[in-house]
């Protein structure tokens, strides 16, 4: 293994660690007033739909149809793989007619 | 309470959260198979590719990496590049402080490098239960046999298997996201912090894609208006 490769790699690995330590001890230090907690209990929930979002709008008309089904089923099904899978099927067959 | 612990609920608890995580961990090996197949062409050998996957263990900092890659490796831009594809873990790893309650300092830095988006979505949407912690090495744990054995797959098998988009693969992301985030949604009906969660994301992606911050534009401001919203109505006061 090349030497500098090793260290841009090990670069690479103490920049994401450090963030992450880093949100880890803001978050733990600082937990007591009510309205952190509640933005706190709210992070996750508001990650997840930033995260999906651009996923979606960067997407055509068969993608927005197959989130709009994944979204359904997930609302009455508890078991990820449902909706996991019907929505990839979805994609595969709605990029084929639309 | 503690990762170590003997405990058997501690141990079916790991289980569980690797068993969840098994639906996500396909698409993290269809993934890394096209990472591994990139990570040959850019001239990586298979232990630098195996040594960068187990490292770093962040898809989207890698592929940006590969898209940077020269040689010698321009550590700092790489090093930089980083730093703002991945300050999203900076919110997601504030969140982790519920799930590892309890644990030695000790524990807790060694359990941080498995925070990325699949498995701590997971972790998420299983809500505060018992041994939530184990629950969440139980999900990294998978992913982390996943993600390097995929790119040491894909780097032998060249880009045979680099068209993601052909199997509708490109597409599980988004699903297991929506389909998690509709899940914590249902728990906690709190459509103020949807909307503004939403949006902010949807500009953030419009107006910042090209900028410096790339992907984690999005979830830094979708995931901080959310947040503000939510410190913003009364506390307690579930909208």
């Amino acid at each position: 293994m090349r030497p500098e490769v090793l260290l841009a790699f090990l670069a690479m690995a103490g920049v994401s660690y450090g963030i992450r330590v880093a949100g880890f001890l803001l978050a733990s230090r600082m937990h007591e007033h009510p309205r952190l907690r509640a933005a706190l209990d709210q992070l996750p929930a508001a990650i997840l739909i930033a995260l999906v979002v651009p996923l979606v709008a960067r997407g055509g008309p068969a993608e927005w149809l197959a989130a709009a089904l994944v979204a359904a089923l997930a609302w009455f099904v508890d078991f990820l793989l449902v909706p996991l899978a019907a929505g990839v099927i979805a994609v595969v067959l709605l990029r084929g007619v639309l | 309470m503690t990762p170590f612990s003997k405990d058997a609920d501690a141990r079916a608890a790991f289980l569980a959260g690797a068993l969840r995580c098994a639906p996500v961990a396909l698409g993290v090996l269809a993934y890394g198979l096209v990472f591994g197949a990139l990570a040959e062409q850019a001239g990586l050998s298979f232990g630098e590719t195996a040594f960068m996957s187990a490292i770093v263990f962040s898809g989207s900092a890698q592929f940006v990496a590969l898209g940077l890659w020269a040689l010698p490796p321009p550590v700092l831009t790489l090093a930089l590049a980083t730093l703002l594809v991945n300050f999203r873990f900076f919110l997601m790893a504030a969140t982790m402080a519920r799930v590892l309650k309890g644990w030695p300092r000790l524990a807790v830095l060694a359990a941080l490098p498995w925070v990325t988006d699949e498995n701590w979505a997971i972790t998420m949407a299983e809500g505060e239960r018992r041994h939530w912690g184990a629950f969440f090495l139980g999900t990294g744990a998978l992913l982390y046999v996943t993600w390097p054995a995929a790119s040491l797959l894909g780097h032998t098998l060249g880009t045979i298997v680099a068209d993601p988009k052909r199997w509708g693969f490109d597409f599980a992301f988004t699903a297991v996201f929506a389909t998690l985030a509709v899940g914590l949604a249902r728990k906690h009906r709190v459509p103020l912090v949807w909307i503004a969660s939403a949006a902010g994301a949807f500009l953030a992606d419009r107006l910042l894609a090209g900028s410096v911050l790339g992907g984690s534009a999005p979830v830094l401001v979708g995931g901080l208006a959310g947040a503000l919203v939510a410190a913003a109505a009364r506390p307690g006061d579930a909208s």
